[in-house]
């Protein structure tokens, strides 16, 4: 016989792990070991998928061997039903993990005459217990009793009693109960089953159904009080406990590109911080989405995986559109590194994205997600539901070291830094892309309205979609305002003509002078020609004289020589004669 | 306290008679161990049998204390319940059986029915 846990006076309630996605996380460990749990709620609201899933879970994962005695579905449709799901009931039942056992009871059949207990339902529940030695039992739906035994009497007294050899058992239990119209069970369940008490529903707001689960009472333990938002697809069930995070994310110092050099040169040269959040938000046509798919392919070449939510075009579509700007997303499809899901906004209501959102990264385990656009959830909802649903979007992956790319569509007439969701305030870097409407043309600017953690360039650029990608061009912020288009083409023309007409002035000037040199070196010579005449002269002149002296001196000595007179007295001599 | 000793036997037949098999009355008694209810219960079906079908009834006993696994067969949840295996339809009777004008209902053993 199994111990009876629940009795010993553990500080802590022992808990039996149900291994639902979120539920466990909710309720601190799973339903109270040994004790029996209520799951109610209205039809169609997951009672019998939970309690089965709780079963399967427990055999598969925790070696729990568990028993499902069902009220309603035969054992056939129970397998047919959760092998949807995935479970493989026939198997777990021949290895003696699970044992069904389906309790039928026809009112028409049945005739009651005299006193009688519910000791046959004890008995078979008690013979497949022992017989798998299960820990873990589901009953569902114990109330279809009430529509197959007239007296009530005897029933109330057999299910308090029955509750209570549950627990005698030690057995972890679920019994499930329709809601009633103003009790949590049509049949008042809730008297019996006091442990803990989990509440499903199935509720349709805006035409959109969301399934929520609550914890209403969990006797000796904490757990999350809201409704959360839970999902069951071909892996059954998945809750999320998305309130529960806290601000208590790594951070990390390492940057990636945006796949846009000028861009990252805007951002520190080196781009956006890993696990940041980044919000591209621009008017219609602006270019939001080639951004990201800059950075998406970007991240594929890096070898990252990337998680593409669309929310307005089909994949095709928007990798047809990317290849117009050269940017071909289809191979890194093939490679598996990036993944599309593509759904309206309008497919299910904000929790359930929510809730898709957790599961498919939780599945793909992307470093990188996108979500193009954020704001057509405001279709329908209000702009507070949206916001706690993005906020709880990016906690999330923040909580896993995502980094995230929302796009955001902001329309023209509204402040455009205002409209955006009002998640200004959680994202990190919020890039912003404009129309700059200027003499008849529509252009492109691009900046940085914030870059938490980094010192980002305060420009204003030209965005400029070609064949090869997105480029990033200087703009002209004239008196007119800032100059994009046509306007700085023209701009450009301008300038490099008044470029153009100074290049000639230094030209001219240069020649000025360089004739003017040349003048100069004229003159120099022909006063060096004029100089070097007179030299000349002057020299044949003193040479004439010299020769003159000469001659002279010589004449003086002859005549001396002639007269035979000292020489001493020539000159008297010559003068004399 | 008759009964006792019948009750881990399996089947106890009434009066042996060669009946034919359409008017054989074939019935099944689930109990759980020897219970003042279950007594009563087999001393009614006895008693109403020998005086409305005699010879040509068996009635067996089952104790899902000793063989539990039978309970699944006939959908049993409350005890003692008899069950009228034929002729068909199955039939089936919940309680000690001491309103003999509800189990002869049950059994659509009324006269004029």
């Amino acid at each position: 016989m199994k111990k009876a846990e629940h009795k010993t006076f553990n500080k802590d309630l022992l808990k039996s792990p149900t291994g639902i996605q979120g539920f466990d996380e909710i309720t601190a460990g799973g339903l109270p070991t040994g004790r029996p749990t209520l799951v109610c709620g209205g039809a169609g609201c997951g009672k019998t998928l939970f309690g089965m899933e709780f079963l399967v879970r427990g055999a598969t994962q925790f070696d729990e061997p568990g028993v499902f005695m069902s009220f309603e579905e035969t054992n056939e449709e129970l397998i047919k039903n959760v092998a949807s799901l995935g479970f493989d009931l026939v198997g777990l039942i021949r290895n003696k993990k699970i044992a069904v056992d389906h309790v039928q009871i026809e009112r028409s059949e049945i005739e009651e005459t005299g006193e009688y207990d519910l000791e046959g339902l004890f008995i078979r529940l008690g013979y497949a217990i022992d017989t798998i030695g299960a820990k873990r039992v589901v009953l569902d739906t114990i109330e279809s009793l009430f529509a197959g035994l007239p007296n009530q009497l005897i029933l109330r007294a057999e299910l308090r009693r029955l509750f209570h050899w549950l627990k005698d058992k030690g057995v972890t239990a679920i019994i499930t109960g329709e809601r009633g119209d103003e009790t949590l069970t049509r049949q008042g369940l809730e008297e019996y089953v006091s442990d803990c008490v989990i509440m499903l529903d199935h509720r349709v707001t805006e035409q959109t159904s969301t399934r929520r689960l609550r914890v209403v009472k969990y006797r000796g333990s904490m757990h999350g009080t809201n409704e959360y938002p839970f999902l069951i697809d071909e892996n059954g069930f998945s809750v999320l406990p998305i309130t529960s995070l806290g601000l208590k994310h790594i951070v990390s110092n390492k940057r990636i590109s945006s796949g846009i050099t000028a861009l990252d040169n805007m951002l520190e040269g080196k781009g956006y911080y890993r696990g940041s959040t980044v919000l591209i938000s621009g008017t219609a046509g602006v270019g939001k989405t080639s951004i990201a798919a800059h950075f998406t392919e970007a991240a594929c070449k890096r070898g990252e995986r990337v998680l593409f939510f669309c929310f307005e075009e089909s994949p095709n579509q928007l990798m047809r559109n990317m290849l117009s700007i050269g940017i071909n997303l289809e191979p890194w499809v093939r490679k598996g590194l990036l993944q599309f899901q593509a759904t309206r906004p309008t497919f299910y209501g904000l929790e359930m994205h929510l809730a898709v959102t957790h599961k498919i990264v939780n599945i793909f385990k992307p470093d990188i997600v996108i979500l193009d656009p954020i704001n057509t959830f405001i279709v329908g909802d209000k702009e507070s539901e949206v916001k706690t649903m993005i906020m709880r979007i990016v906690d999330f992956l923040k909580a896993n070291q995502i980094t995230a790319l929302f796009t955001s569509l902001t329309s023209n007439d509204s402040p455009i830094e205002s409209s955006d969701v009002g998640i200004s305030s959680l994202i990190d870097t919020w890039i912003l892309l404009r129309d700059i409407e200027l003499s008849g043309e529509r252009n492109r600017g691009i900046y940085v309205l914030k870059s938490r953690g980094m010192a980002n360039s305060n420009q204003i650029r030209e965005f400029i979609l070609t064949n090869h990608g997105v480029e990033l061009r200087e703009v002209y912020i004239g008196a007119s305002g800032v100059l994009t288009g046509s306007a700085r083409i023209a701009q450009e023309a301008l300038e490099n003509a008044e470029v153009l007409t100074r290049k000639h002035d230094i030209e001219q000037k240069k020649r000025e002078l360089e004739r003017k040199r040349n003048a100069l070196d004229t003159k120099i010579a022909s006063l060096h020609a004029d100089f070097e005449l007179e030299e000349s002269e002057a020299v044949k002149i003193i040479e004439t004289e010299m020769e003159m002296i000469k001659r002279l001196e010589q004449d003086k000595m002859e005549m001396a020589v002639s007269r035979k007179a000292a020489v001493k007295n020539g000159k008297n001599n010559k003068l004399k004669k | 306290m008759k009964a006792k000793k019948e009750n881990s036997n399996k089947i106890k037949t009434g009066k042996k008679h060669d009946t034919t098999e359409k008017d054989k009355w074939i019935l099944r008694l689930y109990i759980a161990g020897q219970t003042p209810k279950a007594i009563t219960a087999f001393t009614n079906l006895k008693k109403i049998c020998e005086e409305k079908l005699e010879g040509k009834f068996s009635i067996e006993i089952i104790d899902l204390l000793i063989n539990p696994q039978l309970g699944a067969e006939d959908q049993i949840l409350a005890l003692p319940t008899l069950v009228r295996k034929l002729p068909v339809p199955v039939r089936k009777i919940i309680g000690d059986l001491s309103n003999t004008e509800r189990v002869l209902v049950g059994l659509d053993l009324l006269p004029g029915s």
